[in-house]
Parts: structure tokens; C-alpha cells; sequence
């Protein structure tokens, strides 16, 4: 770091970062359905984000994929339509509906224009409360899903997920892909995707944002018609996912030249009072940027790899962190070398004074370029409600940054960074690395 | 799908996002030109206190001597390096210091330099972006390390995928004299050659002022970004002797042309088939918007025409599209897919492919299907204001092609205008065989048995 570098740091973190000016609504429907909303009237349209807590984890024993294949029929077919009409009525409103899944919710992110509105209400109510599940469709889109498993069969990247997960999740349904197996998704049948459907769609565990050209007074009808008819209560949630995986490294033979490595151990929870400081931690080692630790240590000075990061993964079953890097066969043993080093000299020593000033800015800076659309905010309303936090919490959240300090980082770094439990994945054919335990 | 359109993100990414340039957005959209040549974009949105600025060169990796391939990109990666006033990686250090978030990306055509960050920092961001057009000062054991480093990222992209090995080469056999057919990246061999004189040759031909593109957008004046960028920008002077952007062309193509790449790794075999195609030209862009469309009907979504037939009538896809970038600029390509159902061979997707393709040319266009077309264009230019960030990408890649701005806007009415007849003669124009090619990705012939 040059001295020049230092003084631009201290006269721009003299300028207060830029505040998030969002201005939420709570909104409550006739019909007792909660929104949160900000008003955004000088485009004529509205992003609604709906999300269904527990998502593939929802799956019933033996069933794993239906709900992945659920979602993927929402949108062939529904109603009177069937998919092709389906398609053509959404084209024809020029509305946007995206379905998606994944371990903890199953997320609706709709987009449509004040001009048709109540027609594009309409149709989104069709997919979510009436899909037809067309023996037909379910052949089609069972089919891409087959296709999505046979690709990721021969993907390193994802050999590297599902033989980190199968390690570190037991019987949990985090230990397998949401997508299922071949065999398992081979044997669902229409009653899997109605039992699916059922498990997965219910007002209890629905948390709803809405950002766009709408009053209040508007919206509360519109969710009762778009959500009013779905049932009280889903399937009940998974329970508590063990992080069993323990220190070590795991060799998954695959002809390519670059390994791929994924990385992790324990981690911590979003609510933890010291998540904060493991945020700020997580920032110095390895999130994102050119900056972090890992990305000096192993792309900038000896440009073993194009990229390496760590991140925390909260989950609201389990807790990690994890991390990533790609390096060719002959010099992905130097990557995770030097990863171990970093893990271990973050666990013993924590970060610097600069370090921590430098990730605080950066994370205060950076949470208000968030906001910069009316779907990433509505996206983000749903899951502040999903961690339970207060409506003002945009307003406090860069306070808690802020009150970091280094010996709460150099305290979290000790107790979260464990290099004896720090597990590699590797998928490839690395050169000096091997399996240390059975796999 | 979410998988499925995993695998097909290259595919679709070389769609040219609904474009539109409408009537708002050019009330919000303010241009003028530096002293010395170089242009400025502002796109005005001040919901939000952000802005993104970029600098774009009109110099891409079509722009790089023979056996230079990948010199445009290695020298991307080595202007975060030092300058007289900056230490390696402090550029990017100090955008995060402050909040932001930057980068930049290599294409044909064009280099582009970003960063997302509070509006208030902007100036510190231009102060920055101007010192490294000029005064960049790698050095050779920067190049050294930076070259390792884009080795593993080719490893990454490319060696480790096959779907991208085979897209290379499909290019490599439709450019047989044109830069397009050599990889963005560069060939691995050159990659491993490349060194300081090869980057500081293309930096010293192409980083000036009057081959530059300024963009900004978010919360910005433009009356404050233009004395900015006169202060920063306006003081570096011009290069006179900016060399024309004449590349080789393509010969005539008169004979069809096959491809066939093999590889264990490929999981869901499938059939790809690019033909040359005209792109957007300044005052000229009927043929393109006419092609623009024919992608959309033909294979751009639900209730296109190869979708319909394909995997629904048929049922012999599991996927299927059609594909036509019109942002370029020399010739482009217009390219379909079909990723066939389990038991299908390669031959048969190919001639249902074909045999799609000549129904088509009989059938004609569905005019309810192409009037859904525009009014989704139409409705694109309400959504589009709500990322501005995305209609200054757009204007940035459009003038880094040699577009104007006058073109810029008038895209979307020309879009309008397209009509059932012109997509017709756009598709018995460029849905020629013979001057086509056709891939196939499978396997080695035992895996396959193998794995059957």
C-alpha cells in the first residue's frame, strides 16, 4: 500500500457513505396477507417477489426432485390453458415470471405493466394456486431436468458440490441435490407434483415484496386475488442439518486439465450477534474483488488461478463457509497450500487496523448500490422478512457494521476459522494431492 | 429449467438483449464529444444515489496482430497495474475503499473499463480511469504472472468446457479470413508468447482519447460529468495517427462446411449451425432488425416456430433456438441449436433441423406471434429504465461498432417497422446451407458405446 493510496482512503471515509433512502410500507390485505411495499411510481410497472420458506427441503422421503420439477411446471400449463397458451398469454401481456428453487425457498420474482395489470394478476394466480401438471408437460420438462443431471454428472463443479455435500450433511436433504437423481426423478408421477405442490404452497410460510407503480390500497386486493385461495398450512419444515464434514482433503478423479477445488468447514449463523464481524472477516480473506487475501496470495503474486473466494453460507438449516478456486492439475496443490496458510494465519492473528477500515467502507459503501431497481429491492424486502428483521432495518444496518472492531474480528476469526477442520474437494487429476480419508 | 439454461447461457448471452432505445430513455440520454475526439454518453436516472462509469476502446481482440491472439485481453488484465500514481492493484483497491465494485471485459470489438459506485465518488473514479489510458507502466514480471493467470482462466472457460472447445472451433471454421474466427481469449499457444512490447504495441496503438468512448449513468448532471470529463479526459491528447479499422473480410462463402469435435467430458450431445450474417450498419440497419426478428420468431422463446415444432409437435428437442447479434462491426452470425431428445441421433436432429427450417420458408410468419414480438419491444423500453446501467452497455457497445447515436435511437422504430415480408427475404437470404456450418458435439465413439 503506497502512502498515496492511504490518504485518498482517509479523505473519502471522511464523506459519510451514501444512505439508502427506501421508504417501506407495511401492507396488510383484507384478506390478512402482509406485503412490504416501496412506492415507485415514475415507471409504469410493478417487480413482486413472493417466497415460500423451505423450498426443496420439502421434498418427502424418496421423492427428491419433485419439487425442483414442480417449480419447472408452473409455467406449462395452468387453468383452462395448457402450455403453449400459457406462454402466448404471458407474451401477449409481455409480462416476466420467473419460478425458482432452491435448498431453503421456493421464489416467484414477477414483473408486469400497470397497463394490463389485472390481467397479469391473473395469469401469475393460474401457475401459483391451478398448474395442471399435463401428463404431456411433465414428460417434457422431466426430460430437461434428466438432461440438466446427465450434464452435471461430467461438470467438475458440480462432482465438487454434491461430494462436499454428501460429506458434510448426513441424512439431511442438504447432503443431496435438489434436482434429484436420475433414478428418483425417473420414478415421479402427477401425484408427486400435486403432493409437491401441497407441501410447498401454503400462507404460512409466504413472505411477499412489492417495489413499483402501486398504492397500498391497491395491492392489499391484489394479493388476496392472486394468493387469497391458497391453503393455511404446507408441509411441515426440515429440521436442523449437522455439519459433519471434518478436516481433510478428498480427491474425485476426473480427465480435465484445470482442478476444480471447493473448500469449507463450520460456519456461522445470519443471526449470531458476531455475524457482523465474520462479515468483515469473510471480506478481507477472500469475498469477491481483487483485494482479499486469497485473491493476493494466490491469482496476484503467483497467478496460480483467474479467481479464488470464500464466502459464509447461511442457510436457514445449516451453517458454513465455504470457498472455491480452479487451478491447472500440475499447480492446484500450490493453491490449496497457500489457502491453508491463509486460513491459518487469519485464525491466529485476525486482520490488520487498514484491513479492517478497508473492508468497513467497502461493506457500508456498498450496501446502498444495492438498491438499483425495483426487483433487487423487492428482492431484498423478502429477505430481510425471512431473517425477521425490523421494517427501519436499511436505516441501522451499516450502524452495525460500523461497530465492529478488530478484536471482535481477531475473536471471531479464532473461534470460526478452524484450519485442522477445513475440508478440500477436489475433482480433476491433481498433481501431490490425495484423498486423506476414505471417500 | 434452471440447469438446462445453464448450459445454454453462451447461447443466450449472444442474443442482443431486447433492444429499444425509446422515447424516455432518450429524453434521459445526453451526448456530446470532447475536444479531443473522445465521445461522452450520460444516461441520467437520480432514483438512487450510484453511478457507473466506463470507458470504452474501440479495440478488441479482432484488432490484434496475427499470431497475437489474446494481446487485446492480457492487456485488459494489465491496466490495474501501477501508473505514475498508482501501485499495482491500488486502482481497484481504492474503488472498493470507497464502496465500489469494478472490472472490464474484452470482446471483438471492443475493451471496456467499469466501475458501480457511489455517485458522490465519481470524480475521484475519472481521475483514475484517465491516468491509465496513457501512463500505464507494467512491467515484465507483471506480464509474467498475468499470463499464468489468463492461463487458468482459458483453463477455467474453455479447456475445462467442451460445449466452449467446440464453439471455438465452429468460429475458427465459419472465419476463415476474419479475426472473429480466433478465440477472444486468444489460442493457448499465443496466450503463452504473449509479452510486454505485444501489450504495450496494442496499448500504444489503440488507448487514446479519440479511439475512447466515455459512458456514465445514475445519478449524474450531464452539465457536471461534461466539465469532469473535460477536466480529466479533455487534457490527454489525441493519437493522429489512430490507424483505420480495416480488418481482412470473409471471401464469398461457397461451400458448406462441417464440424464435428469429440470429447468424453460432453454430457448432452447436440447439433449447432451458424450461418454468415450482416450486422447493424450507421444508417443501414433494416437487414439487421429484419434478422433481429427472425431469431425471435424463429427460435427465441415459448411459442416460437421452432419450439412449436420442435419440442412440442415433434417432440424430437429437448431445446432448441435461434440466435443473431446484430451489435457488430463486420459480419455477424445468425446461428440455431437443437439439443435432441434421448435415442435421437445427431443425423436426425440435424435433418429436423432442416426439414424445420424449409416448413418455415413455406409457412411463413404467424402475424399474432410477431405483433406479441413488438409489443414485448415496446413494453422492453418501460422495464429498461429501471437499469440504466443497461442502456448505457447498450450505447457503449452500439458507438464502440462504428454506431451512431442518431442510430442508437432510431433501433427501435426500425424494429417496429419490420414487416412479415421482410423477415421472410431476411430468412431465404441467410438461411443458405451452403454457406453455413454445422457442428455436431458428441463423444469419442467407444464412450458412447460405453456409456450405452
Amino acid at each position: 500500500m503506497t502512502r498515496f493510496m492511504m490518504a485518498l482512503i482517509l479523505s473519502f471515509a471522511a464523506a459519510l457513505p451514501v444512505r439508502a433512502e427506501v421508504q417501506i410500507e407495511e401492507v396488510v390485505s383484507p384478506g390478512g396477507i402482509t406485503a412490504w411495499l416501496v412506492r415507485e411510481p415514475s415507471i409504469p410497472f410493478l417487480a413482486l417477489e413472493l417466497r415460500f420458506r423451505g423450498g426443496a427441503s420439502l421434498d418427502a422421503p424418496g421423492k427428491r426432485g419433485a419439487i425442483n420439477l414442480m417449480t419447472g411446471l408452473l409455467e406449462e400449463g395452468a387453468g383452462d390453458l395448457d402450455a403453449r397458451a400459457f406462454a402466448r398469454a404471458q407474451e401477449s401481456l409481455a409480462a416476466s415470471f420467473g419460478y425458482d428453487i432452491g435448498d431453503d425457498a421456493l421464489s416467484v420474482s414477477a414483473k408486469f405493466l400497470t397497463e394490463n395489470r389485472d390481467e397479469a394478476v391473473e395469469l401469475l394466480r393460474k401457475s401459483i394456486v391451478a398448474p395442471s401438471f399435463e401428463p404431456a408437460a411433465l414428460e417434457r420438462v422431466r426430460e430437461q431436468v434428466l438432461t440438466g443431471l446427465r450434464s452435471d454428472a461430467k461438470d467438475p463443479d458440480e462432482i465438487a458440490r454434491r461430494t462436499f455435500d454428501a460429506m458434510a450433511y448426513g441424512d439431511h436433504p442438504y447432503a443431496t441435490p435438489y434436482e434429484g437423481t436420475i433414478e428418483s426423478v425417473a420414478a415421479l408421477s402427477r401425484d408427486d407434483m400435486l403432493a409437491a405442490h401441497k407441501a410447498v404452497f401454503a400462507r404460512d410460510r409466504l413472505y411477499v415484496g412489492a417495489t413499483g407503480d402501486i398504492t397500498p390500497e391497491e395491492l392489499g386486493p391484489l394479493l388476496d386475488a392472486l394468493l387469497g385461495a391458497l391453503p393455511d398450512n404446507g408441509a411441515p419444515m426440515p429440521t436442523e442439518a449437522p455439519v459433519l464434514i471434518e478436516g481433510g482433503t478428498t480427491v474425485v478423479p476426473f480427465e480435465t486439465p484445470q482442478s476444480v477445488a471447493i473448500f469449507g468447514q463450520r460456519g456461522i449463523a445470519q443471526d449470531d450477534p458476531d455475524f457482523f464481524a465474520a462479515n468483515v472477516l469473510n471480506q478481507v480473506l477472500g469475498a469477491g474483488g481483487f483485494e482479499s487475501r486469497l485473491m493476493t496470495e494466490v491469482r496476484e503474486k503467483r497467478g496460480l488461478t483467474y479467481g479464488v473466494y470464500s464466502y459464509l453460507v447461511p442457510q436457514d438449516y445449516a451453517e458454513t463457509v465455504q470457498g472455491q478456486v480452479a487451478s491447472a492439475n500440475d499447480r492446484i496443490a500450490e493453491a490449496v497450500s497457500v489457502i491453508r496458510e491463509e486460513w491459518a494465519r487469519a485464525a491466529e492473528e485476525g486482520i490488520t487496523p487498514e484491513e479492517l477500515d478497508a473492508a468497513k467502507t467497502y461493506i457500508t459503501g456498498a450496501y446502498p448500490l444495492r438498491f438499483d431497481g425495483n426487483g433487487p429491492i423487492a428482492r431484498i424486502m423478502v429477505g430481510m422478512q425471512m431473517l425477521g428483521l425490523p421494517i427501519d432495518y436499511i436505516a441501522t444496518r451499516n450502524d452495525k457494521v460500523e461497530a465492529v472492531t478488530l478484536e471482535d474480528v481477531r475473536r471471531v476469526a479464532g473461534e470460526l476459522l478452524d484450519p485442522e477442520g477445513l475440508h478440500f474437494v477436489v475433482v480433476g487429476q491433481p498433481e501431490g494431492l490425495e484423498s486423506s480419508v476414505a471417500n | 429449467m434452471t440447469r438446462l439454461r445453464a448450459v445454454f447461457v453462451a447461447f443466450a448471452l449472444s442474443v442482443t438483449v431486447l433492444p429499444a432505445a425509446l422515447r424516455a430513455d432518450r429524453d434521459a440520454v445526453t451526448t456530446f464529444e470532447l475536444d479531443n475526439g473522445m465521445q461522452v454518453v450520460v444516461v441520467e436516472d437520480n432514483r438512487a444515489p450510484v453511478v457507473q462509469h466506463m470507458v470504452w476502446y474501440r479495440a478488441g481482440s479482432a484488432d490484434e496482430p496475427v499470431g497475437s491472439s489474446g494481446v487485446a485481453h492480457i492487456l485488459e488484465h494489465l491496466l490495474f497495474k501501477a501508473t505514475d500514481t498508482l501501485a499495482d492493484g491500488e486502482l481497484s483497491a481504492t474503488v472498493a475503499a470507497n464502496g465500489g465494485r469494478d472490472n472490464a471485459f474484452t470482446s471483438y470489438d471492443y475493451t471496456a473499463y467499469f466501475q458501480r459506485v457511489a455517485a458522490d465518488r465519481l470524480e475521484l473514479m475519472m481521475r483514475m480511469e484517465a491516468d491509465r489510458m496513457r501512463n500505464i507502466r507494467f512491467t515484465e514480471q507483471n506480464v509474467a504472472t498475468e499470463r499464468n493467470v489468463i492461463i487458468e482462466e482459458r483453463n477455467q472457460r474453455t479447456e475445462n468446457n467442451p460445449r466452449a472447445l467446440f464453439g471455438e472451433q465452429m468460429n475458427a471454421a465459419q472465419y476463415l479470413n476474419h479475426r472473429y474466427g480466433m478465440p477472444i481469449i486468444g489460442w493457448m499457444h499465443e496466450i503463452e508468447s504473449l509479452d510486454k512490447a505485444d501489450a504495450l504495441g496494442f496499448y500504444n496503438t489503440f488507448y487514446y482519447p479519440n479511439n475512447a468512448i466515455l459512458v456514465v449513468s445514475g445519478d449524474v448532471d450531464p452539465d457536471e460529468v461534461k466539465r469532469l470529463a473535460e477536466t480529466y479526459y479533455g487534457v490527454i491528447p489525441a493519437n493522429p495517427d489512430l490507424p483505420e479499422r480495416v480488418r481482412s473480410e470473409e471471401p464469398p462463402q461457397n461451400a458448406e462446411r462441417r464440424v464435428i469435435f469429440r470429447d468424453a467430458r460432453v454430457a448432452q450431445e447436440y447439433v449447432s449451425r451458424s450461418y454468415l450474417a450482416p450486422e447493424r450498419d450507421p444508417g443501414d440497419q433494416e437487414a439487421a432488425a429484419a434478422l433481429t426478428l427472425l431469431a425471435e420468431v424463429l427460435g427465441g422463446g415459448q411459442t416460437s416456430y421452432m419450439t412449436e415444432k420442435l419440442q412440442f409437435d415433434e417432440q424430437k428437442a429437448v431445446f432448441s433456438g435461434a440466435y443473431y447479434r446484430g451489435t457488430s462491426l463486420d459480419d455477424t452470425t445468425f446461428d440455431v441449436v437443437i439439443v435432441p431428445v434421448p435415442g435421437l441421433s445427431l443425423q436426425e436432429a440435424e435433418d429436423a433441423v432442416d426439414d424445420v427450417l424449409a416448413q418455415f420458408l413455406i409457412d411463413g410468419v404467424d402475424a399474432e406471434q410477431l405483433e406479441r414480438i413488438k409489443y414485448q419491444l415496446r413494453a422492453s423500453e418501460i422495464y429498461q429504465r429501471d437499469d440504466v446501467d443497461r442502456i448505457a452497455r447498450r450505447y457503449g457497445a452500439a458507438m464502440a461498432v462504428g454506431l451512431g447515436v442518431e442510430d442508437i435511437q432510431a433501433w427501435p422504430d426500425i424494429l417496429q417497422a419490420v414487416t412479415a415480408g421482410d423477415i421472410m427475404d431476411a430468412a431465404r437470404s441467410v438461411l443458405n446451407r451452403d454457406a453455413s456450418v454445422t457442428g455436431w458435439l458428441t463423444r469419442p465413439a467407444t464412450a458412447q458405446e460405453v456409456s450405452q
